[in-house]
């Protein structure tokens, strides 16, 4: 691995301008933490352009109804954030468990996106958030932006639909929390062989006065090649109240429309199917106590 | 940005600008540089330590601005501005950190690889959490590994550190005498502590180039072409060497010289070594090895030790496939059999699992100014290694020196060759020193692993447990080369029946050629893949028989007067009762919490059951076997009163150095500061051995102990005029030679010794007691260790997820030398065992690694570590150093089964096959419960 230029923009336009002088041969890089520990990049890129040093873009702040994280903030800033922690306790639980401190306190949530694995902790979260990540690209002498949900940029298991020699993702948001709404992630890890999750699922729910569910998200992970939506689940959840058979019954259903993979050394879908409806009860059970928590005080 | 040149080759460089333990420093870096790379390189910070390039082990964890991150993915002008941490930058002048002091204070310095990594990661912590919770401190260092502590005592430094009362009491063990079992330090201890210590790595020449292997990449082929000539172009190249090129002997090896130093005819595994290139970088001789052009033509491969015994499997070596078919026979088993009320049979089978020590092989070669040549290596057997290198030079043992370095841990995975030909020829090749370090992933694909082991077992009882017979068949996978396979193979038939006295055995053990990766020497040595499926039997036994397990062992476990399976009589040191009793008492007052049962729920666990197993086991000290097993040790005395001593004996974080300045120590009443230790310098060390089979405190501590006392009567004769006394009235204590009330200082008797023209060194060749080769039915060991374990296990009903919680164990090593050492090859141990037991699988397919990358090889972090208890039984041996016997292997052998047994007893699911995968377990135990429910 080599290459001739290491750039740390201070602005995103200067970060695109980077990508787009060097006509496809440079290439965004948040924390590094995945891409450097890959040793297949053949042809190696001209130059890396790291996106976690403009100015603008290294924090997370509210704006405008969304809780928005720059491409520059790491797991550990987004697990510390009193932000986070307030409107995304999901976010805050999947991004708690990916690696170690190290790993964390450099690996970036935007690059865990761009990288677009379907096992990958943050972006099953933030999809059950209703997340948006912010593009920005040159063209001619203009920085274009553009928000755009999160299942937009998945194409297929490590496929992003960001080309990274050409476009930065600048930014993720979501929806502030919403009164008497909560959310959780959990999952299971293989204990041998490859260090990636065999399972991950988030959920958020919002509850009627009635106590009776308003809205729901369930998403989970590697259950098809991108990062996985439960709508058929979500629709039965809604208007329902969330007693113990209704959960039961929706974990049955959420069966009903995965199709979980058998990946050699590291689970097969027996086992998955075993495990989905455990992580949905803890997910789910999580986000409700939550709301209660939140709504008792 | 601006350009260098060297070589002929461009290099851009960028300034990075930025503080290094409180110290500005600019320096030029290639943009694609990572820190690790340039604090190590560039600023001479060698404390950083580099242990697998793809951030999984945190050992090359520093602080950049506080917070620790992996340096050797972490690119070095990230760093621009930035305030950096090291090890370096810890201590303050001689004032050691608080997290420096503790962890030598805790025994938390093994083999010292990976202590700067937890150290600053550890820092990192208390600097966030001055007052941290034990949760905390196994959150803070999930992600920083180490391979030889079981990290019991490094959660007891940190808690030190942090000024809480984090000491776990050392076990009870027999009063000290003057130095002997007393809890020291390490001597080198300071040195690991404040990155001072230099591994293979750490060492630079002038004009040294860099080495890499073309390694085959193809599990079985055979070889029809190589052409290196564009390689050999490329500019930057030093020299690229093919079989060709080795003058001497072809193939080396430790038992049989069956391993190609570079491949000729054939390609029997992936990671063959087939070619060797020296280059002014390693990026360069990275690119030469792409320009060497291979033509193989594949063959079938044989991937597994059963179906490389059929009569039509293809042949890895020409003489077939069985290296060696092990017979051990008692009584007859048949009348055995016939007399049991109750038999037992079962299938087992271990996985092939990696020492992952955490320093990759790493070796220097260079040529002298008189032509002799020199390699620096980390080896556990300097002497074997001068030999096969000289072999392969065609040079006499002499031309050759081997200067031992430090060790980033061993297990028995540096005991064969790896670079240390390699470096050697280009160093003559070249006429400049050559360093050849491995990168994980090709250390993972090359060095020989764990056999992997099927077996067979049938075992025969009485009604009330009485063993009556055992026949046990095993099939050993010794991949593509013999390695130590045969002894390995050999220990594990030996110790298949267990512990125990049975009266008719009969186990066939069958070694085999695949096209894995070489299998070879792992602490255990064969017997932790045998405990496992022989304490799962016995369990399996006593369930059957409604007996309490612990109760079956005490029944039939070796005693003073048993005779083992291959018919040695055990006439002393045997404390295995005493084991079982100190477990089964801590393990009853546990009961009493549980009501008694070994099977108990938690309240607010509602998805988790817990359970107790149990495992006994032994392993032996020593080569044994017929093998004359002797080592050498020179003690020289010096004017100012101080000791050397010295031998070749490994020092892989076991603590061999602490335990031969404690017995010089003893032996001359000197206090142990002043006994210096130098091992592993085949000029300036004689011969100790093979650091393996648990000999070197016995065989290597023997010889100390000798080659001191003999000094000591040397000394005394001389002490003896000065005080106008006997000699043999005389007291060596305290750095004095006392007659009574008069004393000399030890000092004053070296200088005057010298002043009479003696010589203060000398040294004592000793040789273990004569030892019988199997099937003859004489002594096959010296002496043998023995332990007992109980352990606690949790399973999530719901995930089929297992931890291990706690052990209790009990371990008779003769006698505790350095009780702070011994705990810590005992959490060790069992830590290690948890992994084989729980998450430790190198995966192959059809001879291709699958794990090829530490990502895919889990081994126990900080969060696996138990509440360890632990008891020591000292039941001496007359021959060994103060009754001591090897403390090295038997620890790390019991745990699996114990676990093992305990998900039985938990779950009703007998694990027939390690590592236990949580998959597998929830479906079994789904799958058995609806067949119960029927």
């Amino acid at each position: 691995m080599s290459w001739n230029d290491y750039f740390m923009p201070k602005t995103l336009e200067e970060a695109v301008r980077l990508l787009a002088a060097h006509g496809g041969r440079a290439r965004v890089i948040g924390g590094g933490t995945d891409y450097f520990v890959d040793e297949a990049h053949q042809p190696a890129p001209e130059a890396l352009v790291d996106v976690t040093r403009i100015a603008d873009l290294r924090g997370i702040w509210e704006e405008e109804g969304y809780v928005v994280i720059g491409c520059g903030a790491s797991h550990a800033q987004i697990v510390a954030s009193p932000i986070v922690q307030a409107h995304g306790a999901a976010l805050v639980e999947a991004c708690g468990q990916i690696g170690g401190p190290q790993v964390r306190n450099v690996a970036t949530l935007a690059g865990n996106i761009a990288h677009a694995l379907p096992a990958a902790d943050g972006a099953i979260a933030l999809l059950a958030l209703d997340g948006e990540a912010l593009i920005a690209w040159a063209e001619g002498d203009a920085v274009i932006r553009e928000w755009r949900p999160l299942p937009q940029l998945f194409r297929g298991p490590g496929q992003s639909a960001i080309d990274s020699t050409r476009q930065v993702l600048a930014a993720l948001r979501f929806p502030v929390r919403a009164p008497s709404e909560g959310s959780a992630f959990a999952r299971v890890m293989r204990p041998q062989g490859v260090a990636l999750p065999i399972m991950g699922l988030a959920a958020r729910v919002r509850l009627r006065d009635d106590g009776a569910i308003a809205d729901v998200r369930v998403t989970l992970g590697p259950a098809a090649p991108t990062p996985f939506r439960a709508q058929a689940t979500e629709a039965y959840l809604r208007g329902r109240a969330p007693d113990a058979q209704t959960l039961r019954e929706a974990g049955e259903m959420l069966l009903g429309e995965v199709h979980p993979r058998t990946s050699p050394h590291r689970a097969t879908a027996a086992y998955r199917r075993e495990v989905i409806p455990v992580l949905f009860q803890e997910a789910m059970g999580r986000a409700l106590r939550r709301v209660a928590v939140l709504e008792g005080g | 940005m601006t350009q260098a040149t060297t070589n002929g080759k461009t290099t851009r460089t960028a300034p990075l600008t930025f503080t290094v333990n409180g110290r500005p420093v600019t320096v030029d870096v290639r943009p694609s540089a990572f820190l690790a790379e340039v604090l190590r390189e560039q600023l001479g910070l060698t404390g950083v330590k580099i242990g697998c390039n793809e951030a999984e082990c945190g050992i090359c964890t520093v602080l950049v601005d506080g917070a620790p991150v992996n340096s050797c993915i972490y690119p070095a002008l990230k760093a621009n501005g930035a305030r950096v941490e090291t090890i370096e930058g810890l201590a303050c002048g001689d004032r050691l950190h608080p997290l420096q002091q503790a962890f030598i204070e805790q025994g938390a310095v093994q083999c010292g690889f990976c202590t700067p990594g937890l150290i600053m990661t550890a820092k990192a912590l208390l600097d966030a959490n001055p007052n941290p919770s034990e949760d905390d401190i196994k959150h803070a260092l999930k992600d920083t590994y180490c391979r030889c502590t079981g990290y019991v005592s490094v959660i007891a430094a940190i808690k030190q550190a942090a000024g809480q009362n984090g000491h776990s009491a050392l076990p009870e063990t027999r009063p000290p005498l003057n130095v002997v079992g007393r809890p020291l330090p390490r001597p080198d201890a300071v040195a690991k502590v404040t990155g001072a210590a230099k591994y293979t790595d750490d060492y630079v020449f002038p004009g040294m180039l860099h080495a890499c292997t073309l390694r085959a990449g193809i599990p079985h082929a055979r070889i029809v072409r190589i052409d290196t000539s564009k390689a050999k172009a490329l500019p930057g190249v030093a020299a690229v060497l093919t079989h060709e090129d080795v003058p001497g002997a072809k193939n080396h090896g430790l038992v049989y010289a069956d391993w190609p130093v570079l491949c000729y005819d054939k390609v029997r595994y992936v990671g063959d070594a087939v070619a060797i290139v020296a280059a002014e970088t390693r990026e360069i001789a990275e690119q030469a090895l792409s320009l060497i052009e291979v033509e193989y033509e594949p063959l079938p491969v044989v991937d597994d030790p059963v179906t490389a015994l059929a009569p039509d499997a293809p042949k890895v070596h020409e003489q077939g496939n069985l290296l060696k078919h092990i017979h051990v026979e008692k009584g007859d088993v048949e009348r055995g059999l016939a007399e049991a009320d109750v038999i037992i049979e079962g299938e087992y089978e271990t996985a092939t699992t990696e020492h992952a020590f955490l320093e990759p092989e790493c070796a220097i070669g260079r040529v002298t100014d008189d032509g002799r040549v020199e390699v620096y290596v980390g080896s556990q057997i300097p002497y074997a290694d001068r030999k096969q290198i000289a072999a392969a030079l065609g040079v006499p043992e002499s031309q050759v020196r081997v200067i031992g370095t430090l060790i980033g841990g061993g297990f028995g995975g540096k005991e064969d060759i790896a670079g240390q030909i390699h470096v050697a020829l280009l160093a003559r090749a070249t006429g400049r020193p050559v360093k050849m370090l491995y990168r994980r992933s090709e250390s993972l694909i090359f060095h020989p692993k764990r056999h992997a082991v099927k077996f067979k077992v049938k075992v025969g009882a009485k009604r009330d447990g009485t063993f009556t017979a055992m026949r046990i068949e095993l099939w050993g996978d010794t991949g593509a080369y013999a390695s130590l396979g045969d002894k390995v193979m050999t220990r594990a038939a030996t110790h298949a029946s267990g512990p125990y006295e049975v009266p008719h055995v009969k186990i066939d053990c069958y070694a085999a050629y695949t096209n894995n990766v070489p299998a070879g020497a792992f602490r255990g040595f064969g017997v932790t893949q045998s405990c496992f499926a022989i304490e799962s039997a016995i369990d399996e036994l006593a369930h059957k028989l409604n007996l309490d397990p612990i109760e079956v062992r005490r029944k039939n476990a070796l005693r003073v007067g048993s005779v083992t399976n291959t018919g040695a009589r055990i006439r002393e040191s045997c404390g295995l009762l005493a084991c079982i009793e100190k477990v089964a008492d801590a393990l009853n007052d546990d009961l009493a919490q549980a009501q008694g049962s070994w099977v108990f729920r938690r309240p607010d666990k509602p998805d988790h059951v817990y359970a107790w197993g149990f495992a006994a086991a032994y392993k032996n000290t020593g080569l044994g076997g017929g093998a004359n097993d002797c080592s050498t040790v020179e003690v020289e005395a010096f004017g100012n009163g101080s000791v050397e001593v010295r031998t070749s004996a490994a020092e892989i974080g076991q603590g061999l150095v602490g335990v031969l300045a404690s017995i010089a120590a003893e032996e001359l009443g000197l206090p142990y500061e002043r006994v210096h230790v130098l091992l592993s310098d085949t000029d300036l060390t004689p011969d100790g051995g093979p650091t393996t089979a648990s000999r070197q405190t016995y065989v290597t501590g023997n010889a100390a102990r000798l080659a001191s006392i003999k000094l000591r009567q040397q000394l005394a004769a001389v002490a003896a005029e000065m005080l106008d006394a006997p000699a043999d009235a005389l007291v060596f204590c305290d750095g004095q030679v006392r007659a009574g009330d008069r004393a000399v200082s030890f000092a004053e008797v070296v200088q005057q010794a010298h002043a009479e023209g003696q010589s203060t060194r000398l040294s004592h060749l000793y040789e273990a007691p004569k030892t019988q080769p199997l099937g003859t039915g004489g002594d096959m060991h010296v002496a043998f260790s023995y332990a007992a374990q109980a352990a606690l296990v949790e399973v999530n009903e719901r995930t089929g997820e297992v931890a291990c919680l706690k052990v209790i164990s009990a371990t008779d090593v003769g006698r505790a030398i350095n009780p702070l050492a011994l705990q810590g090859q005992i959490d060790g141990g069992i830590v290690m065992c948890i992994g084989n037991a729980l998450t430790e699988e190198f995966i192959q397919e059809k001879g291709i690694p699958y794990t090829d990358r530490l990502a895919r090889y889990k081994m126990p972090s900080i969060r696996h570590a138990p509440e360890i208890v632990s008891f020591i039984v000292e039941d001496e041996t007359a021959d060994g150093p103060y009754g001591a016997k090897g403390v090295g292997e038997i620890s790390s052998i019991p745990t699996t089964p114990a676990i093992t047994n305990a998900i039985y007893a938990a779950t009703g699911v007998r694990v027939r096959r390690l590592p236990v995968d949580q998959d597998w377990l929830l479906r079994t135990m789904k799958a058995q419960r609806s067949a119960n429910s029927e």
